[in-house]
């Protein structure tokens, strides 16, 4: 097995499970969701600089490098991943507060199976 | 370079009355003035050269790449529109400064007209067709604006509407016939576009690029079927209907029919297309007008009828018909303007503009009538007005003119439609002027001030003028004018009243007699047309705005219906089936790139990954274990940063890990532990196939990219000048603080955004519902009987100040080595969030020296600050700048602009997450309502028992 086929399984399960979670009904769900998305999307950006071992983009005379534009675009995606979480966390808790239900839509907890809101889409 | 200067001074004019906006309403009128006469002398500077035959030229690239660039030209056809669009524009400026009341603002209404006349002015100087569809547009906007210049009024607002929709929806289509176009002719240069007729006659695009030119031409210049939005563009103000209605805007189509007559008239499609479409329209708007009671709505009508005439005579294809075109393109603007602000005037002194109740009012107000009168003659073609010149000379290309196989069909018309234009004007004429003196009109009638009648004044005179002197005052300019339109010598033509007894004469009397007749007989030619079965167009378009209405909300509803589900499962399908769609495209094989053989360590992380994976979706109903096994996939992720060089992700991986899981605690706290429900198992079968769907493209796509060599990439620039360019050893900080400043500047804004939105989030929960639901929680979860450990109290202290020294070197560090703003703002915010955690929130907000909002504030704007910093050496912004200084002791000391930059990048994080997750655990604080204790720790030995009272 390679390095990069272990990255690639990794980022289409963590793809999966985030892309299951965010389709949830609860709002909690939906936060990890979007955490697990923001791990598999970090991870793909990060490999569009392709794999390198030992080689920390940090100056030195080698002709060899890791590609470091990927590696700073990463850096800011996490700190804005954190804002993003921080933010939509907030928010669900505040929809919970006024609402008293934990639904994405704000809708009362029942099983929502009334096609028209979005249960035989 | 004039060209230009003239071009801007309208925009100009309209930015100065703006900005004048609360001095007074002769401010406005001198400013507006002053800017349009400017550009009205310069224009007329360059007429003598122009009419000798010189083209004055200039040019500013814009978008070179796409072909569009702010070239102009003034060549004779450009002129004369622009001595009309400036000449009428000032006469306007007079009449609208006496004309609208005092509770009207002037200084909008002046901004927008002078908004309108640039554009205007831009289309007919435009050598660009690109730059000429940008103006096009402009002008549909800012008549839009003018339309709807009293927003009170429902017509105003719908008339607004009603125009935009369809000359916009007309320049949609003229975007696209002219992007044909200039595909075919190879430029987008209407000079040159103008020399490619047979390339461009010969093309099978031909017929479409013409259709849609021709739609948006007929949009713009009212022609049927589009005619019906122009009346309804009457509620504007007088002079907007004047300017706008009669002069200019609607002669953009029939100035852009002339000016692309050199490339697209000649053929039988051109004919047949244009020709009956200006029959029909001159015919049937003739009709309409005559039945209008409304004088403006008649004029409207009348300005219909003219403008169909116009198009039809470009129609025919033929040089003397289009030197009749252009001949009757200035009589018109100047006999219809001074008609529209006639009919104001009667408005303004007599207070109602419906013929019916008008009428004697030569014996009230005679310098008026006698204005109205030349002015109304003149456009039902009577001699020795000008507008009985071109109307013969019309006449004269109609008679000889053979539609299909028929001789007649196109004289006879035409006839009538004469016939028809001499009762409406008549009726202009007799209904309000002539006739008894009536006792019933809503306002004393009695002439106005010369600002208002001195500006048609000026119009009538050249009526009378080009009258009795065609050739001396008017045949020079349409010599040039048409030999620009026609692209060769015109024929010869002669601008004279007489020209004997030709065929022209007998329709023209035929019409005149006709016309009288049945001004005559009007009250039963009214019942008459009363019972003909007309559409009301206005209802028309009413109902296909409301069925497209209809059909986009059924069309969004069935999308997004407001069910955050059911939009996602949607976005996820169609992302998958346009990954589909790209990999049928584009294959799907991975590349042959050699790969890395993966040690056990790294499988044995990568299980645990997978495993943490599972175990969160399965833990749904278990949410603090899938807190936990969340972290368990940071902490791998980290790690693999750490293996696959990349230390300064792996650092601000770990760290943010912290501070999210630290936050989703607090969030859990609030929030119920198990969900009321996880859905059906059908849909979790669905979801768990588009989530498996989904995540193998993705994988795959990762694996196919990662088995490919890269393609160049554009790091090795930034590779090769980190050092010598930024001054850093380590790549990534030198791109996030220099190369890539301006994205890490926003990405710190967006990181306080979210905190002050999650401040503003929480701050108000305590009130209203949500407060009420705040106060009646209960916590739910087993306490700790110990609440602040005196262990782990003591070991935060002491951790303390090492973590700050550790933020600190991480934050020195970043420019060589991994570390930087981002990472260090991180360790310092968990080091503190630890103090939170050990002696609790209250006690630790206590001690707080600083203002968060204040912090985040701080640090943007040092940030900013360093970046205009560059500015003040005259470089862009966020330009870096380093040097190195010999310090005694320490030796060579390398100091950075990008460090203070580095600097607001740490403030800011600091800010933010602080801000984020205080404000979370004082909302929690607040909802647990235990009994709060000033005491760092709950055992303290250095407590004596009487302080413990």
């Amino acid at each position: 097995m390679s390095i990069e086929f272990l990255l690639a399984s990794a980022i289409a399960v963590l793809t999966a499970a985030g892309i299951y979670l965010v389709l949830r009904a609860q709002t909690f769900s939906v936060v990890l969701g979007l955490a697990m998305l923001s791990y598999a999307i970090n991870a793909f950006l990060f490999a569009m600089g392709r794999l390198k071992v030992d080689l920390p983009p940090i100056y030195e005379t080698g002709a060899e490098y890791t590609d470091p534009l990927p590696q700073a675009l990463v850096l800011t995606a996490i700190v804005i991943a954190f804002g993003m979480t921080a933010l939509v966390v907030v928010l669900a808790l505040r929809t919970y507060l006024e609402t008293g239900s934990e639904h994405v839509d704000g809708t009362p907890e029942v099983e929502d199976t009334h096609p028209d809101r979005g249960g035989g889409a | 370079m004039d060209l230009i200067l003239i071009s801007l001074l309208p925009f100009l004019g309209a930015l100065a009355v703006g900005l004048a906006a609360r001095r007074g309403r002769n401010a406005h009128a001198v400013i507006a003035g002053g800017f349009n006469l400017a550009a009205f002398l310069m224009v007329l500077a360059k007429a003598p050269a122009v009419l000798s035959g010189r083209v004055f030229t200039a040019q500013v690239e814009w978008v070179p790449a796409l072909g569009l660039n702010a070239s102009y030209f003034l060549d004779p056809l450009g002129l004369m529109f622009a001595g009309l669009i400036l000449g009428i524009g000032l006469l306007i400026i007079v009449y609208a400064a006496f004309y609208l009341s005092a509770a009207d603002s002037s200084a909008r209404f002046l901004s927008f007209l002078m908004l309108f006349q640039g554009a205007m002015l831009g289309i007919v100087i435009s050598d660009n067709i690109l730059l000429l569809l940008v103006f096009w547009e402009l002008t549909s906007l800012s008549s839009f604006l003018l339309i709807g210049f009293w927003q009170n009024l429902p017509e105003g607002r719908q008339g607004a509407r009603m125009a935009l929709a369809v000359t916009g929806g007309g320049g949609l289509a003229l975007i696209a016939g002219m992007l044909v176009l200039g595909n075919i002719a190879g430029s987008y240069q209407l000079t040159e576009i103008l020399t490619a007729r047979e390339a461009i006659q010969a093309s099978p695009q031909y017929p479409l690029a013409l259709v849609l030119i021709l739609v948006g031409c007929f949009t713009k210049s009212a022609q049927f079927p589009f005619h019906f939005w122009l009346p309804h563009a009457m509620a504007a103000p007088t002079p907007v209907s004047a300017y706008l209605h009669s002069a200019t805007m609607v002669k953009a189509g029939v100035f852009l029919l002339a000016r692309l007559w050199p490339v697209l008239s000649g053929t039988d499609l051109w004919f047949y297309l244009v020709a009956t479409t200006g029959l029909v329209t001159m015919f049937v708007g003739a009709a309409i007008a005559l039945f209008k009671d409304d004088l403006k709505a008649l004029l409207a009508y009348s300005t219909i009828s003219h403008l169909g005439l116009l198009t039809m005579l470009f129609g025919f294809g033929t040089p003397m018909a289009a030197v009749v075109g252009v001949f009757h393109i200035i009589n018109h603007a100047t006999f219809k303007a001074a008609l529209f602000m006639n009919a104001g005037i009667v408005d303004h002194e007599v207070g109602t503009r419906d013929a019916r109740r008008l009428g004697g009012l030569m014996h009230f107000m005679p310098i008026a009538a006698t204005l109205g009168v030349i002015a109304g003659l003149s456009m039902a073609g009577l001699p020795p007005f000008n507008g009985f010149l071109s109307k013969e000379m019309m006449l004269e290309e109609a008679a000889h003119t053979v539609w299909g196989e028929s001789g007649w069909l196109v004289p006879v018309l035409a006839t009538l439609a004469a016939l028809l234009s001499v009762a409406y004007s008549l009726r202009y004429v007799v209904h309000v002027y002539f006739g008894p003196r009536r006792d019933d009109y809503p306002k004393p009638p009695h002439d106005p001030g010369i600002g208002l009648w001195g500006p048609p004044a000026v119009l009538v005179v050249l009526v009378v003028l080009i009258g009795f002197f065609p050739a001396a005052i008017a045949g020079p300019l349409v010599q040039a004018v048409s030999g620009a339109v026609i692209g060769a010598q015109p024929p010869y033509f002669a601008l004279k009243m007489w020209h004997g007894f030709t065929p022209a004469l007998f329709m023209s009397v035929l019409a005149v007699l006709g016309g009288a007749l049945l001004l005559w007989r009007y009250a039963p030619a009214e019942r008459a047309w009363q019972r003909l079965p007309v559409p009301v167009a206005k209802r028309l378009f009413d109902h296909v705005i409301a069925a497209l209405v209809a059909l986009s909300r059924k069309v969004t509803d069935a999308v997004t219906n407001g069910s955050l589900q059911r939009t996602l499962l949607l976005f996820f399908l169609a992302t998958i089936a346009l990954g589909i769609e790209g990999i049928s495209v584009g294959g799907y094989q991975p590349g042959t790139r050699e790969t890395l053989a993966a040690s056990p360590v790294a499988i044995l992380a990568w299980l645990a990954l997978l495993a943490a994976t599972i175990a969160v979706v399965m833990s749904e109903t278990r949410r603090f274990l899938a807190l936990i096994y969340i972290s368990v996939i940071g902490l791998v992720v980290s790690l693999g940063f750490v293996y696959l060089s990349a230390p300064d992700l792996a650092l601000t991986q770990i760290s943010v890990e912290v501070v999210t899981i630290l936050l989703l605690l607090l969030a859990l706290n609030l929030l119920p532990k198990v969900p009321p429900s996880t859905g059906s198992l059908v849909r979790r079968v669905r979801d768990g196939a588009v989530a498996v769907l989904g995540g193998g493209a993705v994988g795959w796509a990762a694996w196919s990219v990662m088995t490919r060599q890269p393609r160049d990439p554009i790091s090795a620039f930034h590779w090769a000048e980190a050092k010598p360019g930024g001054g850093g050893t380590n790549v990534v900080n030198v791109i996030l603080v220099d190369f890539r400043g301006f994205d890490t500047f926003g990405e710190i804004i967006v990181l306080g955004i979210a905190a002050l939105g999650i401040y503003a989030l929480l701050q108000t929960a305590p009130w209203g519902v949500s407060g009420k639901r705040l106060r009646a929680w209960i916590p739910d979860l087993i306490r700790s009987p110990e609440r602040h450990p005196m262990m782990l109290v003591v070991a935060s202290r002491l951790i303390l100040p090492m973590a700050i020294v550790v933020a600190l070197y991480i934050f020195l560090r970043g420019h060589n080595m991994p570390g930087g703003g981002f990472i260090a703002g991180l360790v310092y915010s968990i080091a503190m969030l630890i103090q939170f955690m050990a002696s609790g929130f209250e006690w630790a907000e206590q001690r707080r020296q600083t203002e968060r909002h204040a912090l985040i504030s701080a640090g943007v704007l040092i940030a900013a600050a360093t970046g205009a910093g560059a500015i003040a050496f005259g470089l862009p912004f966020l330009t870096s700048g380093f040097d190195y200084f010999h310090v005694p002791l320490v030796g060579e000391v390398e100091l950075a602009t990008a460090l203070l930059f580095d600097i607001g990048v740490g403030f800011t994080v600091v800010g933010a997450v602080m801000l984020a997750l205080g404000q979370l655990s004082n909302a929690a604080q607040r909802a647990e309502q235990v009994e709060h204790s000033d005491q760092p720790m709950d055992i303290d030995p250095s407590r004596t028992v009487e302080e413990k009272r």
